[in-house]
């Protein structure tokens, strides 16, 4: 079989794999977040941490929860690094240092798992298991759990309640992520994944070598690292690794898995506002973006450019020979349009045209799929958006699934849309004013110019990839680059948040012959239009300089 | 009687008593539970494909590529460049560690499409290995002369594969057609037929080679 013929059955089959999770898997959610039944473990649950399993929060109280927990979990995380070596299972590695200890509590715990650090040089087997990859279940809930009360202020009428922010996220830890995850882990291992406590295995090679074979329990952070769209690899080279992803079938799984959730959300929307083509609308605009996307990335690492990989007659460099350049296309693309930045590849030396893509896909704003419930929310905003331009081609004040779309309402939405391009171009721009900090690339022109701007792009969009040829370890960095996961993350969650709140708090009103339909193909190439001039204006002077002004090298 | 706390604090409470809790639930009964279950189920695997000679020594995993050099002239000579064993087949470039294939230093060159740097090593690396190898610089795949993203590719392609066989025959004085049939015996087709591609596992191969004698 040619690499072609096997590169579209294996795009193929993933359609057809997420096509078929579409309706059961996001049903399931949406009864997860509706139901008023408690499990037996989740009313323990509450008992002990003293919280009313069936008592609904204000949007303000539902923010306060979410921020207090979210601190909770960056000081945790932040100590445990910090006391590495007095844990057990530590391999002898030392305590982190403080700005790098921060940089990783703030990745983690925001989604984003931006890693500063190479995993099997720096954590022990504890900090992996206790710290890293709880987070990779919570982070991922609490994307879920912010677009719930967005869909609930939808849904709901004249109430300031948008739900209950540790019901939310309990249920989507018990019902649904760890269930799949104990699961596909399985899987994992059984394909060669790792999932052991040894520390490092020292053996003699063939020739007489000594080499050390790593040890860890990677299958069960594998497999939470990508349904979960968080990114954070055990070992250095991430996806790479043999022994995070051994073969072309756990490549194909984990991609699966990095997408299904979020492309099923749409569902849960649908069905949550009693109207499945609300749902189709929102993804066919995701799958657009997304089919659009993989077919770019897979044409330009199939026709290498630049002059190292044309010499090197094709773009095999940063790419294992078990996934091939249709594997590792696939995956670029999916990892950068949601929120998860894992790689299986270096993206750093994606040919010019490709790396551009991997940008565009996180400047996007990481909502084709996008992240776990922040792809949803993020879309959703656009689609306000979409609603309201259109509105004032007609001029009259727009509405959305009944509920207008006032002053208030377009005011979060603006804020919310303003905050992330913000964050990665003054970033950008004030790591090229200081020469220091402009140093630290590996590459030189152009190339050097792209790495400071995907660092930016990459944490204010809580991606986590990287061009990872640039040193990102200094204070500096781990400082400017935590800020921008912080601002990154909750800032938006703040207006997401304060939109459900003012939305349910709304009558709804009728539809009128003057009504938008936003469930109709009209709608899906508005909102696409909208996405690409939002960010086509937004970004395009900053990738002129970068991957655009490199393919024309 | 105290007065109760604010409510801010008693949600940093709540919170951290969350946090326990599931960190016990996530953090420790999950991965023990996979730990566990895969142990018994898929020991081999779960501890790192591990594979052995034919006189049961320990090797290597499956999954780690190696290098394949001679000995050392000088053992103690930091600066000394290692020397590729004519009589195995060789892995890709690695950027893994400074000697390459360093499990404990996984890691791609992270150079860009045009860098100079990587130009001037794929060249270097193409010439090399034509010379190595005795064919035309021209014919050399890609992979000969690019590094991996995890720097412990397992795997070369069939085409880097084929144009070893030669080279490894004449070093071990074996037929063409001995060597060969090894090379399809350690090539691994893509997953269920369709899923990534084709590669053949240099360290099995090599094994295998040794055990042939």
């Amino acid at each position: 079989m040619s690499s072609t013929l096997a590169g579209w059955l294996q795009a193929l089959a993933l359609v057809g794999a997420l096509a078929l999770c579409y309706r059961p898997l996001g049903d399931y959610i949406a009864k997860l977040l509706t139901t008023t039944k408690h499990l037996a473990a989740e009313r323990g649950l509450y008992k002990v941490i003293g919280v009313d399993g069936d008592a609904d929060q204000r949007w303000p109280s539902y923010l306060r929860s979410l921020l207090a927990f979210s601190a909770v979990s960056v000081l945790f995380l932040y100590l445990l690094q910090r006391v590495q070596s007095h844990l057990m299972l530590s391999l002898g590695f030392k305590a982190v240092n403080p700005h790098g200890a921060w940089n990783t509590a703030i990745s983690f715990v925001t989604n984003t798992n931006w890693q500063d650090y190479s995993g099997e040089a720096t954590m022990g087997h504890v900090v992996q298991m206790v710290g890293l990859t709880v987070q990779n279940f919570l982070s991922a809930a609490v994307g879920i759990a912010v677009v719930a009360t967005l869909i609930r202020g939808f849904t709901r009428s004249k109430t300031d309640r948008v739900g209950n922010f540790w019901v939310d996220i309990t249920r989507i830890s018990f019902r649904l992520l760890l269930p799949v995850s104990i699961v596909l882990a399985l899987v994992l291992v059984a394909n060669g994944a790792i999932q052991n406590f040894h520390g490092f295995h020292e053996l003699s090679t063939l020739t007489g070598d000594s080499q050390s074979i790593p040890g860890g329990p990677v299958a069960s952070q594998e497999v939470i690292k990508e349904l979960g769209t968080n990114g954070g690899g055990f070992f250095n080279a991430n996806s790479a690794h043999p022994f995070e992803n051994p073969t072309g079938f756990t490549n194909w799984l984990e991609i699966f898995l990095l997408l299904v959730i979020s492309f099923s959300l749409p569902r849960t929307f649908g069905k949550m506002v009693g109207d499945n083509r609300q749902g189709y609308a929102i993804v066919s605009v995701m799958a657009s973006f997304w089919v659009a996307s993989a077919a770019l990335m897979t044409f330009f690492e199939t026709h290498p450019a630049g002059v190292a990989l044309k010499a090197a007659g094709g773009a095999m460099e940063g790419k294992e020979v078990r996934f091939g350049l249709w594997g590792t296309s696939l995956f670029a693309t999916s990892t950068t349009l949601t929120s998860t930045g894992a790689v299986n590849g270096m993206h750093d030396s994606l040919t010019p045209g490709g790396g551009g893509v991997a940008m565009f896909d996180m400047m996007l704003g990481e909502i084709a799929p996008g992240g776990t419930g922040s792809g949803l929310y993020g879309m959703l905003i656009l689609a306000i958006v979409a609603v309201f331009v259109a509105g004032l081609m007609v001029g009259r004040t727009p509405e959305y699934l009944g509920k207008k779309l006032g002053g208030r309402e377009m005011k979060f939405a603006s804020l919310y849309i303003l905050t992330t391009p913000l964050i990665v171009l003054i970033g950008t721009g004030v790591a090229m004013a200081l020469g220091g900090e402009r140093a630290n690339m590996l590459n030189t022109g152009a190339h050097g110019f792209s790495e400071v701007l995907y660092a930016f792009t990459s944490a204010a969009n809580n991606n986590g990839s990287a061009f990872a040829g640039i040193t990102v370890t200094s204070p500096w960095w781990d400082t400017a680059l935590g800020l921008a996961m912080v601002f990154g993350r909750f800032l938006p969650i703040v207006f997401v948040l304060a939109l459900a709140g003012s939305l349910a708090q709304q009558q709804p009103v009728p539809a009128t012959k003057g009504t938008l339909p936003t469930h109709k193909p009209l709608f899906v190439g508005l909102l696409s239009g909208v996405v690409l001039i939002v960010v086509g204006l937004t970004y395009f002077p900053a990738l002129a300089l970068g991957p655009i002004a490199e393919g024309l090298h | 009687m105290s007065k109760p706390l604010p409510t801010s604090v008693r949600t940093h409470f709540t919170a951290l008593r969350f946090l326990l809790v599931m960190t016990v639930i996530l953090g420790i009964a999950y991965p023990l539970l996979v730990t566990g279950i895969s142990q018994v189920a898929f020991s081999q695997k779960a501890n790192g494909s591990i594979i052995k000679s034919a006189d049961g020594k320990e090797i290597g995993s499956s999954l780690i590529g190696q290098n394949f050099n001679l000995p050392k002239k000088n053992p103690n000579d930091p600066n000394e460049q290692a020397q590729p064993d004519p009589k195995f087949f060789q892995p890709r470039p690695s950027a893994a560690g400074s000697t390459g294939y360093d499990p404990t230093s996984s890691s791609g060159t992270n150079l860009g499409p045009n860098s100079d740097v990587l130009l001037k090593s794929v060249n270097a690396a193409r010439a090399s290995v034509a010379a190595f190898d005795g064919v035309d610089p021209a014919t050399v795949p890609a992979d000969a002369v690019t590094s991996s993203g995890s720097g412990l590719d397992p795997n070369i392609s069939v085409a880097y594969a084929d144009e070893q066989v030669n080279r490894v025959a004449k070093a071990r004085n074996l037929t063409v057609d001995q060597v060969n049939a090894l090379v399809a015996k350690y090539t691994e087709s893509r997953s269920l037929g369709f899923l990534g591609d084709p590669g053949v596992n240099v360290l099995e191969l090599n094994n295998a080679l040794n055990e042939l004698k």
